[in-house]
């Protein structure tokens, strides 16, 4: 029997690969790594690049990574693919982009709420403006 | 009795209401089934990575990260609250807002304050309006939310997590039951809860890389948030247009049962016209002859 081993690729929105290799080839930070039947309970964080699968019938298969995890467990070596290209500094600007957002939506009163705020105002002023004729219609007959 | 012709502008007025109510239905019911697939397709790399974080919880490890640790004494707390972008769903938000302001008046009688994250339109609006401290927004999801836009507002949370400003965090979103049927629920997302895993008694440990274990768990736990949240949001947005779906067939409904009634009123006020004017004419002959 070939010395395979389960390997599933998964990301956030979809799962990539998920059956019985011999081999895999990824991109860590420190290097790349293969990975074999046996291998040691290992956790690292994968660089932008491919990983590259030895299935079980020989066959190769490419994927391209913007990064993310690798776990190799007795039993099992995971891929935890990232659907973006993750660095420190822009991960802070998404963060800073939705305090902003908070600041804007608090500051800017422009929301749906708002408007049926005005409209309930407009229905108000028109009712008293109503009124407000019926009375004169009345003094001066 | 209102005349004839107004109540023939008014059915003609619900019937295009009901076609448009009508057409939302099927959009809802369409754009539904997407967002169940989107849901089914975020399930592997959730519980992946849920086995990989609790493989780290029970690894044997000397590193033990902030998220894992539970605070003594709780004096703020923060929620994430996945909401719409656009109404006519139903109660859907409403149950979703009632839950938060609920579990936030119990903490407050505990002396415990809230900042809320907020991820869609009606929750912005609405906690703007109740007057939560919103710390973090993000408007505008789409049908599509994917999972880098939500990075930005989570991270303002885990930030305030590690920072010490916040000592619980909280996802509230909807949990799609089924069709007819969706749950708003409030989970633990910080502190992490332990992951049971009974596989995994003996004593073992990881060989990390790069060896600073602490930078590694930090990437893997914020992922792991990260995925939780997106799950949530691509949840919310099934149970939104299932939601939707069963409102417009409502107001579809609603508007038949409408108009059946005004064609009865119609017909009867255009029968009394016709008894009237044969009436007339009768009673006009019987006098001349």
């Amino acid at each position: 029997m070939a010395m395979t081993f389960h390997c599933d690729i998964v990301s956030a929105e979809e799962e990539l690969f998920s059956g019985v290799v011999r081999l895999l080839v990824a991109t860590g930070t420190e290097g790349d790594l293969g990975v074999t039947y046996g291998h040691a309970p290992l956790l690292t964080a994968l660089d932008p690049g491919p990983v590259r699968l030895v299935k079980d019938n020989g066959e190769e298969e490419i994927f391209y990574l913007s990064g993310g995890h690798l776990e190799v467990q007795p039993h099992v070596v995971t891929v935890l693919a990232d659907t973006a290209l993750r660095a420190g500094d822009m991960d802070e600007a998404a963060a800073l982009e939705a305090k902003k957002a908070a600041e804007h939506a608090l500051h800017n009163q422009t929301g749906e709420f708002d408007y049926s705020r005005a409209a309930a105002q407009l229905a108000e002023a028109a009712a008293q403006l109503r009124t407000l004729q019926a009375i004169r219609r009345k003094t001066r007959k | 009795m209102a005349s004839g012709k107004e109540i023939r502008t008014k059915i003609g007025s619900i019937k295009s209401t009901q076609k448009i109510t009508s057409a939302m239905e099927m959009v809802a019911a369409s754009k539904m089934r997407k967002a169940q697939e989107r849901m089914a397709r975020g399930k592997p790399y959730a519980t992946r990575i849920r086995a990989v974080v609790g493989h780290i919880a029970h690894a044997s490890s000397e590193y033990q990260h902030t998220y894992l640790m539970e605070r003594e004494k709780v004096s703020r707390v923060g929620y994430i609250i996945v909401s719409t972008d656009r109404g006519l769903c139903g109660g859907l938000n409403i149950n979703v807002f009632k839950r938060v302001v609920q579990d936030m008046r119990s903490w407050h009688k505990q002396g415990v304050e809230s900042d809320l994250c907020v991820i869609g339109n009606k929750g912005v609006s609405f906690f703007q309006n109740y007057g939560g401290r919103i710390v973090a927004a993000m408007r505008d999801v789409g049908d599509e939310p994917r999972a880098a836009d939500l990075i930005g507002s989570v991270k303002v949370m885990l930030d305030a997590f590690s920072e010490g400003r916040v000592d619980k965090v909280y996802l509230v979103s909807n949990d799609f039951v089924n069709t007819m049927t969706q749950v708003p629920e409030i989970r633990q997302l910080l502190p992490l809860l332990p992951v049971e895993d009974e596989n995994l008694h003996h004593t073992w440990d990881y060989i990390y890389e790069p060896d600073d274990a602490g930078e590694l768990l930090e990437g893997l736990l914020t992922r792991y948030i990260e995925s939780q949240v997106y799950q949530g949001v691509v949840e919310n947005k099934a149970c939104e247009q299932a939601a939707r779906m069963l409102a417009m067939k409502n107001a579809t409904d609603n508007a038949g049962e409408l108009i059946d009634e005004l064609q009865l009123a119609y017909n009867k006020a255009r029968q009394a016209s016709i008894t009237q004017e044969l009436s007339e004419i009768v009673g006009g002959a019987a006098a001349i002859s």
